[in-house]
């Protein structure tokens, strides 16, 4: 039973986050000029996993999540998308066990290091170090985001608890 | 209450440290003379900021359109999925860069002088 509800959890996260990541799509840009500044919707999904099922879970649902918004709908970010779950994920793994933070400083982390590992890629692939001062935009929103998903995650975890 | 607490100073110091790293580098950024268009990081070509031109960028990925234009370089038409680079602002200071991801294209800005480019490395 405990397999399947697992399972179940997983594919409905995946699809709930599936959703957010469209609906971001739809968003228009936040400030255009400056591109890679994202609310980051699909965070709240995998910030719940990770409180409610656990890190190996949460990874689960982040990788289905990514590797399907890749194949729907831009194939060619995928390894930038992939660098920066990663390094989100583990942080917030590491933040949430530290249990130093509430879901806003682990939203928070965790959004600062998608960004960061993102921007690490790119300086990689396209040999480029001079992208590296986008990291100081990015940490402005990255930390703004953050806040925002880590006080809707945290009103969901408790709200789904009491239930 | 402690956990709050704690979430704050992240997100202080964070911001902080974002918008000194910002200033700071905004400070250090002179008026650059040349774009330059890199693709998959080499360098393919070069444009001198004072001259008005139109460059179309081929790659087997696509192509993007370059314009200069009152010592500013501008993407102004792409054929990628998103099209992120063609909503970026102009540029015209040294080390700014516009990027097409699934191009693997950069226009890259930089001073003339070379010296103080190899400085910026090292810094």
């Amino acid at each position: 039973m405990k397999k399947v509800h697992n399972i179940t959890s997983i594919g409905i996260l995946t699809a709930v986050a599936m959703i957010l990541s469209y609906i971001e799509l739809l968003l228009p840009p936040i400030y255009a000029a400056i591109p890679g500044i994202k609310v980051g919707l699909p965070n709240i999904v995998i910030i719940y996993a990770l409180y409610s099922l656990g890190t190996k879970r949460a990874a689960a649902v982040s990788f289905i999540r990514l590797t399907l918004s890749a194949l729907l709908f831009n194939p060619s970010t995928f390894i930038y998308s992939l660098a920066g779950a990663v390094l989100s994920l583990a942080i917030m793994a590491l933040l949430k066990k530290s249990a130093l933070f509430s879901t806003v400083g682990v939203s928070i982390a965790g959004g600062v290091l998608h960004n960061l590992g993102q921007i690490l890629v790119a300086i990689c692939l396209l040999e480029t170090v001079e992208i590296g001062y986008y990291m100081f935009v990015l940490a402005i929103s990255g930390t703004l985001a953050g806040v925002f998903i880590g006080i809707a995650a945290g009103f969901i975890i408790d709200r789904i608890k009491k239930h | 209450m402690q956990k709050v607490k704690n979430d704050i100073i992240l997100a202080i110091v964070l911001l902080l440290t974002a918008v000194a790293g910002l200033l700071l580098y905004k400070t250090l950024q002179s008026t650059g003379e040349y774009a330059i268009v890199l693709i998959d990081g080499k360098e393919s070509a070069r444009f001198d900021l004072r001259a008005d031109t139109e460059y179309v960028i081929t790659t087997d990925k696509g192509s993007n359109t370059l314009v200069i234009s009152g010592g500013k370089a501008d993407i102004t038409l792409a054929n990628c999925p998103d099209g992120i680079c063609a909503d970026h602002a102009p540029i015209s200071k040294s080390g700014e860069t516009i990027v097409c991801l699934p191009h693997g294209v950069v226009i890259k800005i930089e001073s003339g002088d070379k010296s103080s480019d190899e400085i910026d490395m090292v810094a």
